[in-house]
C-alpha cells in the first residue's frame, strides 16, 4: 500500500490503491464502490486484449479521424521570432476536441461490462457531445448533467447534444457549473448502479478514472512523439497543454514523462487574477484537498469548503485537477503556470489570424503561455502544443467580449 | 471506548424496541437554533443523535439536505462550530449518543489529529463519513478507532455478501444500512426487502443494524423498526425545519417544536414496532 510509483519513472503511477504519491484514491460512497472495483478489474483484462485494443484502434482511424495531423504553424513562428512551433491538431477530431478518444474508450468498456446507459458531466460541452456521439454509435441512452451557466454560455453545444439524442440535464444546484454537474452524475450513478455506466470526461475522479482517461489519452502523446521524430528528426524542448481536469495535458505529457531533455509546462485558468477567487488555478494557488473521489490540488477555503472559480473558458471552469497532474507538479516534472481570461483571449485572435485556425479557448490558455515563451528560446529549439479543441463552440461567447456586432 | 453507543443501544433492546435515530444539519439554519433543536431531541424520544457536518458539495445527499447545508454555511458555519453545537448539548445531556456525519474534506482541512482530540472533549462517539470507504481506512478510521471513537459505517444493496466483511472490519457502534441505492430522502422500498437484507447483515455481525434513507413517517419507523436494530430519520427532519423557516431562511417560533411534534410521533413509531411485528 502507499507504495510510490516505480522508480527511475514518472510513468509507474499510479499505485494498485490508485494513488499517485498522496493524491489519488477512491474516497467515494460505499454504494459506488463495487461498480468501481468492477470497472477496475475490467479496464485491467481490457488494457491488454488484443480484441479491445484492435477495435479501439480500428474506430480511432475510421471514426475519431486518428491520427491527427502534426502542424508546423510557420506565421505564428515567424511571428514570434523565436523556436518553431508545432500544434498537435486534436481539434480536427470528429466532434472537434480530444474528448472522442476517451469517449470511444469508455463506451466500449461498458458494452463489455453490459451497461444500458450512459451518464455524463460536462463544462464547455465538448464532452457532452462526445459522449452523446459515441452513445448515438452504440445506441445507448445518455443522460448528460451540466451546469446551467454552461448551459447559456455553451448553447451551440447543447443544441448538438439534443440533435444526437441525449437528454440534457440542466443543474442550478452550487454555480451551476462543472463541479455542480459531476455532483450530479454521481447522485445519478449512486441511484442507476445496476445499468448505467458514469463516462467521466476528465482524468479525475475515483481510480481508476484517472490511470484510464490518461491511457485512452495517451495516444496524443504517443502519436505526436513519432510525427514530431519524422519531421524533425528529435523531440520537442518543451511541451504545453491547457489544463482544467487535465485530460488533454495527460494525454500529451506522459509519453514524454521519461524523456529529460522534454521541458513540460501545464496551464491553468488565471481568470482575471490569481489573487482573488475569479480563477480556475488550482495548483497555482489552490491546496491538496478531497473531491470527486479522489485527492488533489482544490480551490477551497480555510473550512474545506470548496470554492467556485472562475474562466473565461466553461472547459477549465473546475475547482480541481487530476490528481497525476497534482503529483507531477509536487515531484517538479511539470511546471503549472496560470494565463489570464485576457491573455487567452488575445492569443485566440492571434491564432484565428495568423494561422486561419479558430482554437477553443481552452487551448487558447496554452496558446498565450507559448506566445510568452517562443519568442526567448531560440530559432533552433522546438515547442509542441497541444490544440486539444476547436473554437466554433465559443464565437458567441468572444463575440460578445470582443463587442462584436451581428 | 465505545461505552455510551453500547449502553444506549443494549437499554433500548431491554425495552423491546428498536432504536430511534435522528439526523439533522449542524448550523440550520443558524447556530443558536441547532443547539435548541438539539437539546429537544432526546426530550422528544430520539435515542440516538446525527449531526450534520455541512458541505460544499455533499454528492450523496438528495435536495432537501444540499439546501440544509447551504443555508447553514450561509449562516457562518463551520467544523469549529459544529463541535462547538456538541460541546453545548453535552452541557446538559450525558447519556445520548452523538455521530457526526458528513464528507471528509472539511475534517481533512481541519486536520484528522486535531480533529479527534477536539471531537472527543465534545463528547463525539461516533463518525459516519460517506466518502470513506473500507479501501480509505487509514485517512481517518484507523485514527478515530485508535482515539475511542466509532467508525461507523455504510452498507448498501450494492454490498455484497463477498464485500461485506471488509465493509465490517473495522465498523463499531452499530452498521447503517442504506435502504436503497440512492441519495438521501428518495422513496422507502418495500419493508419485507429490507428485512431481507437486515439479516443478511446480521448473518455477518453482532453489531446493532439501523436502517435509514427514506424513514419519513412514524408508520414508516413502525414496519422498519420491525426488523432493524434502529431507524434512522434525517430527511423528514430536515424538511420540517426548512417548512418552518421564513422566506429569508429564518428560524421562527415554530422551527424547534415542529421538530419536536414530528420526533415524538416517530418515537411513537418504534415503540409500537415490536408490537406490530409481534401482532
Amino acid at each position: 500500500m502507499n507504495q510510490a510509483p516505480k522508480l527511475n519513472s514518472f510513468r509507474g503511477g499510479p499505485d494498485e490503491d490508485g494513488r499517485f504519491g498522496i493524491f489519488g484514491g477512491r474516497f467515494v460512497a460505499e454504494t459506488l464502490m463495487p461498480l468501481i472495483l468492477d470497472l477496475q478489474d475490467e479496464w485491467n483484462k481490457a488494457k491488454d486484449d488484443p480484441a479491445f485494443k484492435a477495435e479501439l484502434a480500428h474506430l480511432g482511424a475510421h471514426y475519431i479521424g486518428r491520427p491527427s495531423p502534426l502542424y508546423f504553424a510557420e506565421r505564428l513562428t515567424a511571428e514570434l521570432g523565436g523556436a518553431k512551433i508545432y500544434f498537435k491538431r486534436e481539434e480536427l477530431n470528429h466532434t472537434g476536441s480530444h474528448k472522442i478518444n476517451n469517449c470511444i474508450g469508455q463506451i466500449l468498456l461498458a458494452k463489455r461490462m453490459g451497461k444500458t446507459r450512459i451518464i455524463a458531466e460536462t463544462g464547455a460541452g465538448q464532452h457532452g457531445v462526445a459522449s452523446a456521439t459515441v452513445a448515438a454509435r452504440f445506441g445507448l441512452p445518455c443522460v448528460v448533467y451540466m451546469g446551467a451557466t454552461d448551459v447559456e454560455r455553451q448553447a451551440p453545444n447543447v443544441f448538438r447534444m439534443k440533435l444526437l439524442g441525449a437528454e440534457v440535464k440542466p443543474v442550478t444546484a452550487g454555480s451551476g457549473t462543472l463541479k455542480d454537474a459531476m455532483n450530479e452524475a454521481l447522485r445519478d450513478w449512486v441511484t442507476n448502479v445496476d445499468n448505467t455506466y458514469y463516462l467521466i470526461g476528465t482524468a479525475a475522479g475515483p481510480h481508476p478514472y484517472p490511470e484510464m482517461v490518461r491511457d485512452f489519452q495517451a495516444v496524443i502523446g504517443q502519436e505526436a512523439k513519432e510525427q514530431m521524430l519524422a519531421a524533425e528528426g528529435r523531440l520537442p524542448d518543451l511541451v504545453v497543454a491547457a489544463v482544467g481536469g487535465g485530460s488533454n495535458a495527460i494525454g500529451i505529457f506522459h509519453p514524454f514523462l521519461d524523456d529529460e531533455s522534454v521541458k513540460i509546462v501545464g496551464v491553468e485558468a488565471g481568470g482575471r487574477g490569481i489573487e482573488g477567487d475569479e480563477h480556475c488555478a488550482s495548483i497555482t494557488a489552490g491546496s491538496p484537498g478531497v473531491l470527486h473521489g479522489n485527492r488533489t490540488y482544490l480551490l477551497q477555503d480555510g473550512d474545506g469548503q470548496i470554492k467556485e472559480g472562475h474562466s473565461i473558458s466553461a472547459g477549465l471552469d473546475y475547482p480541481g485537477i487530476g490528481p497525476e497532474h497534482a503529483w507531477l507538479n509536487d515531484v517538479g516534472r511539470v511546471e503549472y503556470v496560470p494565463i489570464m481570461d485576457h491573455e487567452a483571449l488575445e492569443a485566440f485572435q492571434t491564432l484565428t489570424r495568423l494561422e486561419g485556425i479558430i482554437p477553443a479557448l481552452e487551448p487558447s490558455h496554452a496558446l498565450a503561455e507559448v506566445i510568452k515563451r517562443a519568442p526567448k528560446m531560440g530559432k533552433d529549439e522546438i515547442i509542441l502544443m497541444n490544440l486539444s479543441g476547436r473554437g466554433d463552440k465559443d464565437i458567441f461567447t468572444v463575440g460578445k467580449l470582443l463587442g462584436m456586432g451581428q | 471506548m465505545t461505552a455510551r453507543m453500547d449502553k444506549r443501544f443494549a437499554d433500548v433492546a431491554a425495552e423491546g424496541r428498536p432504536v430511534l435515530v435522528t439526523y439533522f444539519m449542524g448550523g440550520d439554519p443558524d447556530f443558536e437554533t441547532s443547539v435548541a433543536i438539539m437539546k429537544a431531541l432526546p426530550k422528544a424520544g430520539a435515542d440516538v443523535i446525527e449531526l450534520g457536518m455541512p458541505f460544499s458539495d455533499p454528492m450523496a445527499d438528495g435536495p432537501a439536505i444540499q439546501l440544509a447545508g447551504q443555508r447553514s454555511l450561509k449562516g457562518g458555519q463551520t467544523l469549529a462550530k459544529t463541535l462547538e453545537i456538541a460541546r453545548r448539548f453535552r452541557e446538559e445531556d450525558q447519556r445520548t449518543p452523538i455521530v457526526l456525519m458528513g464528507y471528509y474534506n472539511p475534517i481533512y482541512i481541519y486536520g484528522v489529529d486535531r480533529f479527534l482530540t477536539d471531537a472527543l472533549a465534545a463528547g463525539i462517539d461516533g463518525l459516519i463519513v460517506v466518502d470513506l470507504p473500507p479501501e480509505m481506512d487509514d485517512e481517518l478510521c484507523i485514527p478515530a478507532l485508535d482515539k475511542g471513537i466509532n467508525f461507523i459505517r455504510l452498507a448498501t444493496p450494492t454490498t455484497d455478501d463477498r464485500r461485506l466483511p471488509k465493509v465490517l472490519e473495522n465498523t463499531t457502534g452499530f452498521v447503517y444500512y442504506v435502504s436503497m441505492n440512492g441519495i438521501t430522502g428518495s422513496a422507502l422500498p418495500d419493508p419485507s426487502l429490507i428485512a431481507g437484507a437486515v439479516g443478511r447483515i446480521k448473518g455477518h455481525t453482532n453489531l446493532p443494524v439501523c436502517v435509514g434513507f427514506g424513514v419519513k413517517t412514524a408508520e414508516h419507523a413502525r414496519a422498519i423498526g420491525a426488523s432493524a436494530d434502529g431507524v434512522v430519520v434525517g430527511t423528514a427532519i430536515v424538511n420540517q425545519i426548512a417548512s418552518s423557516l421564513t422566506e429569508e431562511g429564518k428560524a421562527t417560533d415554530a422551527t424547534v417544536p415542529g421538530v419536536e411534534a414530528l420526533v415524538r410521533g416517530l418515537s411513537a413509531g418504534v415503540r409500537s414496532a415490536r408490537l406490530a411485528a409481534a401482532e
